[in-house]
């Protein structure tokens, strides 16, 4: 009677010997291999090392005005609205007055990189899942996966590996942001109307054709919504990619956690809330200006 | 007698995923409603059989999943047939090569869609030069071609606006335009006008016939609208249920209905507003020496029984001579006759 109240009340395990071996025996091998093949694998990755170090460098030298300058003439490019330009302008004197400039250009630089990179794979793969109905089974469970997952759990083998630094803080932040630019890109080529690919057919469209003329520039919009997800993304995981050594704004929340500096935490917080929105304002702008010819307003 | 621009041989169109089992049932009288019932599969078209005759206008007419838009998509092969022959200009577009194909479809067909399909993201010129482009045209040359058929449809000055900045009828005049560019020898209509209000879509048609007096395309053109077949068909085919239940010309149809189907599609015609003088005119051989000697009343070969119908009901003439545009005579019309036709 007693057993029997155990076995309901206790889940049935495997013995406790079998897990420890199943654990380490996988440790052990992920080890040997991240021995084996580290270095080979860092070096592989040294020129995104050299692609982002190049942009932080040129974010941090080149001259504040200059900055400031450049996001208000995108901004204003994008949305046409001085309020939006006065409000980064103010914004951004409010970060450089509190000493947190070379931290924010940092984190900028960071998310830059994260989202050419995040584009330039997840475009591709977007459409390839997009053409193939197979390929959409196989991905659409791994990003599920992806973005379920704890990002502090997927930390553990890109630091085995890779160890603490630039690289696989980027990595982290790349594979954590990069699922709704792959579905967006998927969805918005499926959702092309039926009856224009039929028209592009008709007229004998090459699939290269079809998808360069038609279905990529009518997906435009939502991949734009993509492009934004991704950055919204990236900088929600910057501060915890700070706990593998990635520098900037993060790096000092992360001080802030550790030796309870309630105001320098939301100071450099607040920086990450300013540049979000403006790099939400810009790009939504942009995805908005593409969709303008379909509004049917004289442009 | 005009040569065959396109013969279709036994065609059959079964939707599902084992269709090609299933043709020998249907052949053996299995309809549409027992394929769907019992082995779940649609019939789309049942052995259809036409030809389509060099530069002539063909109607094909059908209500809302008679297999019509089914049967325009297998000429330039949107849709695979399940099995038959289509042949164009002696070749069979159903062997054609991937790359065959869509050499045929850049120079032999264009479509133009109930919907209008355009490009949202392209102006009005790039729109019509979208096939020149796909076949690639020189741009240059591409625009001078685009620009002339943007003039010839009406839309000139509307060349950098964007389809959605235009009415409904404009954006179908640059539906026409995109295909005419192309130069194509068969031109594909699937219900180009049915989207349209009544009295742009009577525009549309006028444009439609003028062009074509000029043109002489090979145009298929797909309807629900009995009036607007028999007023742009040289010959009209009627699909129900994805079989031909009748085909010939806009007379024989509307005078001879063949099946019950027809008939009720024919009964609400008017057909005073339809039928021409020369369409139902006999020859003088059938009428009798008395009639002929008494009095005529002459009308146009090219009118409607409605634009004389008025003078005869004032004259009461017992005998119409019907005349062509130079003023002679070319056949005789009885009023016994023409009451019999207008009661139907």
């Amino acid at each position: 009677m007693a057993k029997e109240t155990n076995f309901l009340t206790e889940f049935p395990t495997l013995p406790v010997e079998l897990i420890r071996a199943f654990k380490k025996t996988t440790d052990a091998s992920y080890k040997a291999f991240s021995r084996e093949y580290g270095d080979y694998i860092e070096s592989f990755f040294n020129p995104l090392l050299k692609f982002l170090v190049f942009w932080e460098k040129l974010l941090v030298s080149t001259p504040w005005p200059v900055i400031i300058g450049i996001v208000c003439a995108f901004a204003f490019y994008g949305t046409r609205s001085y309020k939006i330009v006065i409000g980064i302008i103010i914004s951004f004197f409010f970060v450089g007055y509190m000493g947190m400039w070379g931290d924010m250009m940092e984190s900028m630089g960071f998310i830059i990189v994260a989202t050419i990179m995040a584009i330039a794979f997840g475009i591709p793969l977007g459409i390839w899942m997009a053409k193939s109905n197979r390929a959409q089974a196989i991905i659409t469970p791994i990003l599920d996966f992806m973005q379920t997952l704890p990002p502090f759990v997927y930390l553990i083998p890109v630091v085995m590996l890779l160890g603490i630094g630039k690289i696989p803080g980027l990595i982290s932040v790349i594979v954590y942001a990069i699922p709704p630019m792959i579905r967006l890109t998927n969805l918005g080529i499926r959702e092309v109307d039926h009856e224009i690919l039929e028209a592009a057919d008709s007229f004998g469209a090459t699939p290269w054709q079809k998808l360069t003329q038609v279905q990529f520039p009518l997906a435009l919009p939502t991949i734009f919504a993509g492009v934004n997800q991704t950055i919204m993304m990236a900088l929600a995981m910057v501060i915890i990619a700070s706990m593998i050594g990635v520098k900037g704004l993060g790096q000092e929340v992360l001080r802030a956690i550790t030796n309870q500096y309630f105001t320098l935490g939301m100071l450099n917080g607040l920086a990450i809330v300013i540049l979000a929105i403006v790099f939400d304002r810009i790009s939504q702008a942009y995805g908005k200006r593409i969709q303008k010819h379909r509004s049917g307003d004289a442009i | 007698m005009l040569s065959n621009k396109i013969e279709i041989k036994n065609l059959y169109k079964i939707f599902g995923p084992n269709p090609s089992s299933l043709i020998e049932k249907v052949n053996n009288g299995v309809g549409k409603d027992e394929l769907l019932e019992e082995y779940r599969h649609v019939l789309g078209l049942n052995k259809i059989n036409l030809n389509i005759a060099d530069h002539s206008l063909q109607v094909i007419m059908g209500l809302s999943g008679s297999g019509k838009s089914t049967l325009i998509r297998h000429i330039n092969r949107l849709i695979e047939p399940t099995s038959g022959e289509m042949i164009v200009d002696g070749q069979d577009v159903l062997r054609l090569s991937q790359k065959e194909l869509l050499e045929f479809r850049k120079n032999k067909t264009a479509m133009v869609f109930q919907k209008f399909a355009l490009l949202p993201h392209k102006t009005v010129l790039e729109n019509v030069s979208f096939g020149l482009f796909i076949k690639q045209v020189d741009q240059g040359e591409a625009e001078k071609k685009s620009m002339h058929w943007i003039d010839r449809v009406g839309l000139l000055g509307y060349e950098h606006r964007y389809p959605q900045q235009l009415s409904g009828g404009m954006q179908q005049r640059v539906g026409l335009a995109r295909a005419l560019a192309n130069d194509p020898d068969i031109l594909l209509m699937d219900e180009a006008f049915s989207a349209l209000d009544p009295l742009i879509r009577k525009d549309m048609q006028d444009i439609l016939l003028e062009l074509q007096l000029e043109l002489k395309k090979t145009v298929v053109f797909i309807t629900h609208d009995l009036d607007e077949a028999l007023k742009l068909g040289d010959s009209i085919a009627i699909l129900k249920d994805g079989s031909m239940d009748q085909e010939g010309n806009a007379v024989d149809i509307l005078l001879d209905p063949k099946t019950e189907y027809v008939k009720k599609f024919v009964e609400d015609v008017n057909r005073s507003r339809v039928l021409k003088a020369k369409n139902i005119m006999q020859d003088s051989s059938k009428i009798s020496k008395e009639l002929l000697a008494g009095q005529t009343m002459k009308v146009k070969s090219e009118d409607v029984i409605e634009k004389f119908i008025d003078k005869v009901v004032i004259e009461k003439p017992n005998l119409l001579e019907v005349t062509d545009k130079n003023g002679l005579s070319i056949g005789y019309l009885t009023s016994e006759r023409l009451s019999q036709i207008l009661k139907k």
